[in-house]
């Protein structure tokens, strides 16, 4: 999972950060509090998610409980890639 | 509808009349049927002409009998009959019959006073050589343009920037704090400009220059005060707001049909043009062109509403089709003429149309503008409502769902769960303070494009604050406004003027010599709907309400009951679709973004590389990209290589008229 982690941070800091420093992002920021992310910004994020790790996002999953910091996105993602395995 | 240009010589020196012939030569699109020029012993005046009114016999530089007063002028003052009639009881004798002698009249039985007469949109000069007085004013709204510069010896003043810029020694910097406040505000604050030393006299404002006083008078502003008293005691009257509206607006429009040339008009699909279009169709005899722009995109096309006003209008109709391609290769030339960066594509459309408005022989179009700022149809207002409602309940679960009532031409948006949506529009409590709150999203979010301004930029604006500079320029009284009409103050007195009727107006309009008339912006109806309660405007979540009511019967109903849509234009794909751009790997390319210094390198090729793989799909991304590549086109046509455009007289036949 440590691997996952640096890979969404990655896509995070690339996609919403524009590869600017991100030594103040840390595991727990909430994107939305923070300002790094939009509404555009979500939909940005599910299909990278969907497209790296082959997974399907249903609608309802679409909550910040599971897309909103670095950690909640690790959570989901480590329990979508239980079940599909 | 011209362009102007002058130099006051603080001391006792004639101006050379080549440097005046370079100012206005630089501004010869916003009159390509003459021009003139004026020189005494300290002042210097030039204009360049479009020939709308009195075609014969209305040049400019005009004087008085004595020649003790001088005027340029660019503009209209549609009431100038009835005020020509006044002054010639009055005893007042004229030589022609045109609106720039009414204003030397006037001025010479009310001396500065006279703007308070005047009905129209202007920017003029007035040399009192006798009382070694220069005054300048610009139109209520901020129609039409004004700039200037002061220097150790002189004062500068043109219609555009471009012009004062044709002087030697006048320096071409940016300036980031005008940056900072476009990427706030979508505007910098008047005076500020994109240039240091370069200020803008605000809308309603007059100036004079004698000897090296210089000051500014306001002599007009919108003013709420009105409309918050009458909040709830104007249910009875809805009827007779209904009736007095529409006979403001038949007149505005009536008057805005003075000219010899024949009047077109831009017709969108929406209400407001419709509504223009219709009023000049059933209450006047004039023959009626319409113009429209109609896109290959079908997320920003409007044809099949135009379409049906046209036909419900019976209008002789023509239209120009816009592409992904066109906005790209016309976007430098647009930013030739906003001489501003901007974050959105659609003033390059608007270019695209006055050009075929003028390959079509017309030189005048009405069009809609200012209804959505005063009769409150932005979604931004719809959008303060809402979360005003749900801040008064934040732990109601239904009320966020009214979001989805919002921004419906935004699929992204449309599309999120109810959870996010929540959090997208929450409202915290320090919003419900501020004077901004309606703004601070728009705000906010184009604050975020900040982050691809340079470490160097950023140190020297990180002290600056915008709200601040802002809060010091409303006017007395608007914290107690109504929230709806501090709403719309803003949009009025700051996106108005500074991106709408300028970005979007004046400058692509007359960039092939198309003059714009507004009949909702006269300032009597704007005066009038200043007074109307904010509950008749957007009722409920209806916008525009009593406009609309105004209008039933006289717009096809289907564009009665269509959801509002903004006039957007496709954005950041517009440069990165089919053939590569050149003008656009140069000026976006890591070296030349670190030697111009304002953004950062590495970000902008992130966004740049984000576009190119078409993931870059938000607002924000869109935002960002128009804003910096038209920063960087700015730069390079104005900062760089100013001199290199080539002069518009090589392009055009005739000569200078030289009078002294």
């Amino acid at each position: 999972m440590q691997n996952i982690e640096q890979e969404l941070r990655q896509f995070v800091v690339d996609n919403f950060l524009f590869g600017q420093p991100n030594g103040h992002l840390s595991s727990s920021d909430s994107f939305l509090d923070k300002g790094i992310i939009d509404s555009t910004g979500v939909l940005e994020l599910v299909v990278f998610l969907e497209e790296t790790y082959r997974i399907k996002i249903q609608d309802r999953e679409l909550v910040p409980d599971n897309l909103d910091s670095i950690n909640n996105l690790v959570r989901f993602l480590e329990r979508k890639l239980q079940h599909t395995s | 509808m011209c362009g102007i240009a002058g130099i006051l010589n603080f001391s006792e020196k004639r101006v050379d009349p080549v440097l005046l012939v370079r100012m206005v030569e630089r501004i010869g699109d916003r009159g390509p049927d003459d021009f003139g020029i004026y020189t005494d012993k300290r002042a210097g005046l030039a204009h360049t002409r479009l020939s709308i009114i009195d075609l014969g016999a209305g040049q400019q530089p005009m004087h008085n009998e004595d020649k003790s007063l001088s005027i340029i002028f660019n503009g209209e003052i549609f009431n100038y009959l009835e005020l020509r009639k006044d002054l010639v009881r009055k005893g007042r004798s004229f030589r022609t019959r045109s609106d720039t002698e009414v204003i030397l009249r006037l001025y010479e039985e009310k001396g500065e006073q006279c703007v308070q007469d005047l009905n129209g949109q202007w920017a003029f000069a007035i040399w009192d050589s006798k009382r070694e007085r220069l005054f300048l004013s610009r139109d209520r709204l901020g129609v039409r343009p004004l700039f200037y510069t002061i220097s150790e010896d002189a004062f500068v003043f043109g219609s555009e920037i471009k012009s004062i810029f044709a002087l030697p020694n006048v320096s071409r910097e940016i300036d980031p704090i005008a940056l900072d406040q476009i990427f706030t505000f979508w505007v910098s604050i008047p005076p500020r400009t994109i240039f240091k030393n370069i200020l803008e006299l605000p809308p309603g404002h007059s100036l004079t220059v004698h000897r090296k006083q210089i000051a500014a008078q306001q002599y007009w502003r919108l003013d709420y005060a009105e409309g918050a008293k009458n909040l709830g005691s104007a249910a009875a009257h809805e009827e007779q707001y209904a009736g007095e509206l529409l006979d403001l607006l038949v007149d505005a429009t009536r008057i805005r049909l003075r000219s010899d040339v024949p009047v077109g008009a831009y017709v969108s699909g929406g209400l407001d043009s419709s509504f223009v279009t219709a009023l000049v169709k059933k209450f006047t005899e004039t023959p009626l062109r319409t113009f429209s722009v109609t896109f290959d995109d079908a997320e920003f096309d409007e044809g099949s509403y135009q379409n049906e006003v046209t036909h419900f209008l019976e209008t002789d109709h023509q239209e120009v089709r816009c592409s992904c391609e066109d906005i790209g290769n016309v976007f430098p030339a647009v930013i030739w003429h906003t001489e501003k960066p901007i974050l959105r594509t659609a003033p390059a459309p608007l270019y695209i149309l006055s050009e075929l408005v003028r390959a079509h022989g017309y030189k005048v179009v009405l069009t809609g503008e200012g209804a959505d700022e005063m009769f409150g149809g932005y979604d931004i207002f719809k959008e303060a409502k809402i979360r005003r409602f749900c801040a008064a309940h934040p732990q109601s679960t239904t009320r966020p769902l009214l979001f989805r009532r919002l921004y419906p031409y935004q699929p992204y948006l449309q599309g999120q769960s109810d959870a996010y949506l929540r959090a997208f529009f929450h409202v915290r409590p320090h919003e419900l303070k501020s004077e901004f709150f309606s703004h601070l999203p728009r705000w906010e979010l184009t604050s975020k494009l900040k982050m691809f301004f340079s470490e160097d930029i950023k140190s020297q604006v990180r002290s600056h604050d915008g709200y601040a500079d802002l809060r010091s320029t409303l006017p007395p009284g608007y914290s107690a406004w109504d929230a709806f009409c501090r709403a719309q103050y803003l949009e009025a007195a700051y996106l108005l003027p500074g991106y709408i009727l300028s970005s979007q107006g004046d400058r692509v309009a007359m960039a092939h010599s198309v003059e714009g008339r507004f009949p909702f912006l006269d300032y009597r109806v704007v005066e009038f709907a200043a007074g109307i309660p904010p509950h008749l405007k957007m009722k409920v979540l209806n916008e525009k309400y009593l406009l609309k009511r105004c209008a039933n019967g006289l717009v096809p109903p289907s564009v009665m009951k269509r959801a509002k849509q903004p006039y957007r234009a496709p954005d950041g794909k517009s440069f990165f679709h089919g053939s590569q751009l050149e003008y656009v790997d140069a000026l976006l390319s890591s070296d030349r973004i670190q030697q111009d210094g304002l953004f950062d390198s590495l970000a902008v090729k992130s966004l740049v590389q984000k576009f190119r793989q078409g993931r870059a799909i938000g607002v924000r991304d869109n935002m960002a990209l128009v804003g910096i590549l038209s920063t960087q086109l700015v730069v390079e046509q104005f900062v760089r290589n100013f001199g290199d455009r080539p002069f518009y007289a090589e392009h055009r036949a005739g000569t200078a008229s030289v009078c002294r």
